[in-house]
């Protein structure tokens, strides 16, 4: 038993937060709201390796896992760090399994390129089809529609909205179906019938999100089973957990410090209950999706039929628990929290954005529950 | 990360389940009605058979009868006994927390007296902390103690959520015996015969009808010289040792609970329709989402402990989750069963009838919040009124108060 990070991946996350910490990312985020750059932090990644982070050494990544992945993400999301890795991770993870040899593997790895995942949701057990993100609306739009060629080429055409980190990415993995069974398909960005267009209305200034449409856009087979369609769809939420995780942590960090220097009434309100059960619920929050993104991460490696259920888990339990945490940052600061000169909006605003991206918490919590429910996980 | 065994966990694991399965048929059943001191017999003898095959205080010094083991084996027995269907020891308060207290601060003559029969279950304990008036503030018990001339004690007072006392052959009770002194600084912890004169035992019936609990009376106790555990008014550091094992066992059963989200889902799939069912389903995948947590914490929580770490208050969150989860879980099976969930036979009624109770166990949620708050948190503690006041002098402003 040994239910705990090893040394190396202690080492990776303080390597991540020091990366991190050189660049003024949540100062950024408020900038980029009003229109500021974002620092490139694409170079970093590379810089430390994390573009190849799930790629095969063979083909020029570290060949890591699922929770090497997610501790880089809690660390970005801890300091609102804008990389595009949610885009470029569960891609590669795709590309990796689909056998691409043709050297993009390794431009992948090294960053040379950059990949972006369009993914289509599984189906589940009361509706077996394959979906895509709509653009508004609770209908679950159709994923796009595949039709094979020669040579391991076919063609797509379809929409799915709301991609992360679409605009720039010089690859599109492409989750289609073709006769009802998904198919992953690599387009390049630049190629015929393509068009992605950058989500207007910026929420969160960190997360670019872009709606693709694809006509007749002609891409290459990945040989990617369905499994591993499948753990794509579950790793995004696994990182995007991941990510609410380290986000967090630096709301109850702040939460905490502040509630302990702000006195009224003669006392610390930290001091007061009210003020001290709602900060412990945020750290009750915060270690349950420790604990579920661990479950997440050895199911990923050692448990493959938990998997969905553990990052669903994950999701749902960390989507509510920066939600809760955002919101605690600006009570426990009162009046100024919510306000433009305070970090925690930004949080906020992180909070409420990554809780609505491919399917919501919502949609995890649905799963997780049609996963115990068809008795298909969890049973050991 | 890795759920495995190391080999030599694995081969005590193995040697465990073996054992089990030659001696199931000697186990008594998990729970059921009918005569209970029959079922106490039998409980006895399958301790006691359990204890000579040395799966009993596995963790205890050689010397004391243990095997010198360490927690990470008593998990395996803890799963081993899950995974058999078969009940653990009867006197597991006496074998996890109050034999481990008397190893720590007990005296030689105590020890060679009484943790021998404690094992083998030939004597059974019970824990004598909790009183009507002191359960999160454990150190306001009232319970006196005083000495007499020839060094033995004359203890009167009651004390409540007393599990086994009505079989018990002897208590560990925290009494205060100074006070004048500082509430935590006047206490002492004491063995106390069971069948002394002047000891009444009371069931005390819970929601469900049962009676989970005891209440105990003493009433002008004669308790021998000797009956001291550690020193006179040092009771407060003993009453810790023995709620830091309080912690380590529930900690090495965590997983143990019997609350996973796999065991509800199996009742809520038996209704097709409620399956399919969105609300049903956000519901559920809530719950499940807190219990699939907690069991994952329990992981972690083990890994600490086989690193040699005594889980700390942050472990007390556990019981949060867990009661609230379960609580949430028997409220939905009751909403998708119907009035059946309610039925006396039915194990979701005793199930939503144990949770109300359960909340307060072993603190409040909301003392629980309080200590993480403060102790793992950092956050500064409430003002507290009762420091630095004789216990005596703090009673009669409470009283004073009340009457105002």
């Amino acid at each position: 038993m040994n239910f705990d990070l090893s040394d190396e991946q202690v080492l990776l996350r303080e390597a991540a937060r020091d990366a991190f910490s050189r660049v003024r990312t949540v100062e950024a985020a408020r900038e980029a709201l009003e229109g500021g750059e974002l620092p490139d932090l694409w170079s970093t990644a590379q810089q430390a390796g994390w573009t190849g982070l799930l790629i095969d050494e063979q083909h020029g990544g570290a060949g890591l896992g699922a929770i090497d992945a997610m501790l880089v993400l809690a660390e970005a999301g801890r300091v609102l760090a804008s990389v595009p890795l949610l885009g470029h991770l569960p891609a590669t993870a795709v590309l990796n399994a689909g056998g691409l040899d043709d050297g993009t593997l390794g431009k992948l790895a090294s960053g040379e390129l950059r990949a972006a995942y369009v993914a289509a949701r599984p189906g589940d057990d009361v509706d077996p089809a394959w979906t895509a993100e709509p653009r508004s609306g609770r209908r679950r739009a159709p994923a796009p529609s595949v039709v094979r060629g020669d040579e391991g080429l076919a063609t797509v055409s379809g929409s799915v909205a709301w991609v992360p980190d679409a605009v720039g990415a010089d690859v599109l993995v492409v989750v289609g179906v073709e006769a009802g069974r998904p198919v992953a398909v690599a387009i390049g960005a630049s190629a015929g019938g393509v068009s992605v267009e950058p989500a207007s209305g910026v929420y969160d200034a960190t997360r670019p999100l872009g709606h693709v449409t694809l006509n007749d856009a002609c891409g290459r087979v990945l040989a990617a089973d369905e499994e591993e369609l499948r753990r794509a769809w579950f790793l995004a939420h696994a990182l995007i957990a991941a990510e609410s995780l380290g986000a967090v942590e630096e709301c109850l960090e702040r939460s905490v410090a502040y509630a302990k220097e702000r006195y009224t009434f003669g006392r610390a309100i930290g001091s007061y209950q009210a003020v001290k059960h709602a900060l412990t619920e945020v750290l009750r929050r915060q270690e349950n999706t420790r604990s579920l993104l661990y479950y997440a991460g050895w199911a990923y490696a050692d448990k493959p039929d938990e998997f969905a259920a553990a990052a669903s888990a994950a999701r749902a339990a960390g989507g509510a628990a920066l939600d809760f945490a955002a919101r605690e940052v600006i009570s426990v600061h009162g009046g100024i929290g919510a306000t433009w000169e305070h970090d925690a909006p930004l949080f906020f605003r992180r909070a409420q954005l990554s809780r609505r991206l491919l399917g919501g918490t919502g949609d995890a919590v649905d799963r997780l529950a049609g996963e115990l429910l068809a008795g298909s996980a969890a049973g050991a | 990360m890795d759920l495995n065994d190391t080999p030599e966990q694995a081969a005590y694991r193995a040697e465990v389940r073996a054992w089990l399965e030659q001696n199931a048929s000697h186990a008594p059943a998990t729970r059921g009605r009918g005569d209970e001191e029959q079922a106490v017999a039998t409980h006895r003898a399958w301790q006691r058979r359990l204890a000579e095959a040395g799966y009993v205080g596995v963790t205890w010094p050689a010397e004391h009868g243990g095997q010198g083991k360490g927690p990470l084996h008593q998990v395996v027995i803890n799963q081993e006994i899950a995974r058999a269907g078969v009940p653990g020891i009867l006197d597991a308060i006496g074998v996890g927390m109050l034999g481990p207290t008397l190893i720590a601060h007990g005296s030689d003559e105590q020890k060679q007296r009484y943790l021998a029969p404690m094992l083998h279950a030939d004597e059974v304990w019970c824990q004598l902390f909790s009183e009507p008036a002191a359960g999160s503030d454990l150190a306001g018990i009232q319970s006196r103690a005083r000495k007499e001339e020839d060094g033995s004690w004359r203890l009167s007072g009651q004390k409540v959520w007393t599990t086994n006392a009505q079989f018990a052959a002897y208590g560990l009770l925290l009494a205060r015996t100074d006070p004048d002194a500082h509430k935590h600084k006047g206490l002492t912890m004491f063995v106390v015969p069971m069948d002394a004169e002047g000891v009444t035992i009371r069931p005390l019936r819970q929601i469900s009808g049962e009676p989970e609990f005891n209440e105990v009376f003493f009433d002008d106790v004669k308790l021998e010289p000797g009956s001291e555990v550690g020193a006179v008014n040092g009771g407060w550091g003993v009453a810790l040792t023995t709620l830091m094992f309080e912690r380590l066992t529930i900690g090495a059963g965590s997983e143990g609970m019997g609350y996973r989200a796999d065991r509800f889902a199996s009742a809520i799939a038996s209704d097709p329709v409620a399956a399919k069912d969105p609300e049903v389903r956000a519901r559920f995948g809530e719950l499940a989402t807190e219990l699939l947590a907690l069991r994952f914490t329990g992981y972690r929580l083990l890994t600490a402990i086989s690193r040699g770490q005594i889980p700390g208050p942050e472990a007390g969150m556990g019981k949060i989750t867990a009661v609230n989860g379960a609580i949430a879980a028997g409220d939905l099976i009751a909403d998708v069963l119907g009035p059946e969930a309610l039925d006396p036979d039915s194990e979701w009624s005793y199930l939503i009838s144990f949770l109300p109770g359960l909340k307060s166990a072993g603190g409040t949620e909301e003392i629980l919040r309080n200590t993480v708050g403060e102790r793992v948190l950092g956050l500064p503690p409430e003002p507290r009124l009762d420091k630095g006041v004789p216990f005596s002098e703090l009673r009669a402003k409470e009283r004073q108060e009340v009457a105002s």
